[in-house]
């Protein structure tokens, strides 16, 4: 039997194991490696540096700029999509009327349901092919078009969005820019993740509040978010995830991917970059590693923070 | 009346948040105009968001169908000056998205197929057997998650050109090659995902089936993986939909070593049009492109928009 055993999880384990030990970790461990050596990527010569390139890390400028902007994407992604789609998910579930039978969805909620999640099966790139055009800087833009129109914006002095890299509330405008655009593009998935999580809390519960004469927006405040907690967290750390990882976005939308003059930077722009055009490959690879630990200083943060007793409804 | 028996008898149906009916509530009354206020105020909120996200998508669509000269002339309507099919003609056969779409579905169908398989088997064994080495390799996996890929593009790289000078279909270009690597970078969320499923599951049936002298192996295909199911939907729908998302792997494999046609798949095909656009400038293909890109999935979903949204969901929310 013992044998058996052992047989079988060798089995099983064998070709998933050694696919990702092939196709992920050996890449990664070179790159670990490559992050040590001032190698440039494409010549021969590769001497080793030691930690060299890791000091050099915390003096560049354009990597604390692309941290910072990385952190931006980090609180305002999951703070704003949760809260929006909190309040979407709340109009759709308490908002109708409850005359008749309670507290009920209002009229239609299963169609702004299935319009909301659009998005989420557009993928990324037809997302920001679409959005460049709605940014286009010209009357030929959604919104410029739009708003040269009705007479709000300048014929002469359009919109730059994406490529305009004046700082609004301290942050260049086009990270807001691009920050709209995964907001768009994430808040109807997680109104639809809140809005089943609401139709799971027992009516009694509802009932109760309203007998005691709770008001709808009282009854949200002190009943369904409370019990919403596991949900928002375990949406916190997934929008963390998409958060760190904008460089679809940066890619395609804006000037010279990750311009104009750098103000949209963030860690993987600059890490290409860095490898692609400066020829700098080691030093990219000691990037890259840096942002890989706070990755994952940040998920086991995040994983013990959210990882709580779960309330048995 | 027999409404509280009447309500008590019911059960309560999943998607109706609504109290017991009939329930006397104080303050009826003023309730009923609030109800109006927050019905009212809920639509105006729902119907703004409804158009934030029908709007750009209907006027791509619609662009698509535009000649040129409307484009440019008339950007903002959403009536076409007559229907120019053309755009999408052109943009499936001189603009490959024909071509894109054939090798994304050939892709797909190898890798999401196996990164199911492969998936499920590692979380399986890694959730519901003790070995040596069961937590370093499940850690191992977990870590996939927060590594930046672009990390390891160079290495991948030259990983991959090497592999296709000894085994040709493992090379830079090739659809085998790029199921693997998919696969691959797939099984780290995939593992994850399965193998908290997979500790949730009963052991009780697997018990009896091992009682009964199932194998291992038949224990694991005949009893858990169905008992797997919804978590097996919801991940494949996640394989799928990040799999045709992805690009930056394409991007980076299916490059032209030697000279021969790219086989590149669409979100791949659709970045490279639309970076080329600017000496180009058709806008109408690019826009058919995207259309064609963009409502297939848009359908499928329409279609099983209750799993969809139930598979998504029930996956993270849980």
């Amino acid at each position: 039997m013992r044998h058996g055993v052992a047989r079988f999880v060798t089995g099983f384990l064998a070709l998933p194991v050694a696919l990702y030990l092939f196709y992920v970790v050996w890449p990664f461990a070179q790159a670990a490696g490559y992050s040590l050596t001032d190698w440039g990527g494409y010549s021969d010569t590769q001497n080793f540096v030691g930690l060299d390139n890791y000091v050099r890390l915390f003096k560049d400028e354009l990597v604390r700029k692309a941290f910072w902007h990385n952190v931006f994407f980090l609180v305002t992604l999951p703070l704003i999509t949760i809260t929006l789609a909190l309040f979407l998910a709340f109009l759709l579930n308490v908002g109708g009327r409850g005359n008749r039978a309670g507290v009920r969805g209002v009229f239609g909620s299963a169609l702004y349901k299935v319009i909301f999640f659009f998005p989420i099966t557009l993928s990324l790139v037809v997302i920001a092919i679409m959005w460049q055009q709605v940014y286009r800087s010209d009357d030929q833009g959604l919104i410029n078009g739009v708003l040269m129109k009705i007479g709000l914006v300048d014929r002469d002095n359009p919109i730059a969005f994406t490529a305009d890299p004046e700082p609004f509330l301290g942050v260049p405008a086009v990270l807001w820019w691009l920050l709209l655009i995964a907001v768009w593009s994430g808040v109807g998935f997680y109104m639809v993740l809140f809005s089943a999580a609401m139709q799971s809390i027992p009516k009694d519960i509802y009932e109760a509040a309203l007998l005691d004469g709770a008001s709808r927006v009282h009854t949200f405040f002190r009943v369904t978010l409370p019990l919403l907690r596991d949900t928002v967290a375990v949406a916190w750390v997934y929008l963390g995830f998409i958060a760190l990882d904008m460089y679809a976005l940066v890619f395609v939308m804006t000037p010279s991917q990750g311009g104009p003059n750098h103000a949209s930077e963030i860690f993987a722009s600059v890490i290409n970059f860095t490898a692609f055009q400066k020829g700098q490959f080691g030093y990219a690879c000691a990037m890259a590693v840096a942002l890989a630990i706070f990755t994952m200083v940040l998920a086991a943060l995040q994983l013990r923070i959210t990882r709580r007793d779960r309330i048995e409804l | 009346m027999s409404t509280v028996t009447q309500a008590a008898g019911r059960p309560a149906r999943a998607g109706e948040p609504s109290v017991t009916r009939h329930t006397p509530r104080p303050g009826r009354r003023g309730r009923g105009l609030s109800d109006r206020i927050w019905g009212g105020f809920s639509h105006l909120f729902l119907l703004v968001w409804t158009v934030m996200v029908v709007y750009p998508l209907l006027w791509v669509v619609m662009s698509s169908l535009k000649d040129d000269r409307q484009i440019i002339e008339q950007p903002l309507s959403l009536i076409p000056h007559g229907l120019h099919w053309e755009n999408f003609a052109r943009a499936w056969g001189k603009g490959h998205i024909g071509a894109f779409f054939l090798n994304t579905v050939l892709v797909l169908a190898g890798s999401v197929t196996l990164t199911m398989l492969l998936g499920s088997m590692a979380a399986y064994v890694l959730a519901r057997y003790e070995f040596r080495g069961n937590r370093p390799i499940y850690y191992m996996f977990l870590a996939g998650l927060t590594l930046p890929i672009y990390l390891a593009a160079v290495p991948l790289f030259k990983g991959v050109y090497n592999t296709g000078v000894v085994v040709p279909p493992l090379g830079p270009n090739k659809h085998v090659m790029l199921i693997l690597v998919y696969v691959a970078w797939s099984l780290s969320f995939t593992v994850f995902f399965m193998h908290s499923f997979f500790r949730t599951l009963p052991t009780s049936i697997a018990e009896a089936a091992f009682v009964d002298g199932a194998s291992h192996a038949k224990v694991f295909f005949n009893v858990m993986l169905p008992m797997a199911r919804p978590g097996l939907i919801s991940i494949g729908i996640f394989n799928v939909l990040g799999q045709w998302n992805q690009w930056y792997l394409p991007t980076l494999l299916m490059q032209s070593v030697s000279g021969e046609p790219k086989h590149q798949v669409i979100a791949q095909g659709l970045i490279e049009l639309s970076v080329n656009q600017g000496y180009r400038s058709d806008w109408s293909g690019l826009f058919a492109g995207v259309t064609m890109a963009m409502l297939p999935v848009l359908a499928v979903y329409i279609v099983f928009q209750r799993q969809v949204q139930a598979g998504l969901t029930a996956g993270i929310g849980k």
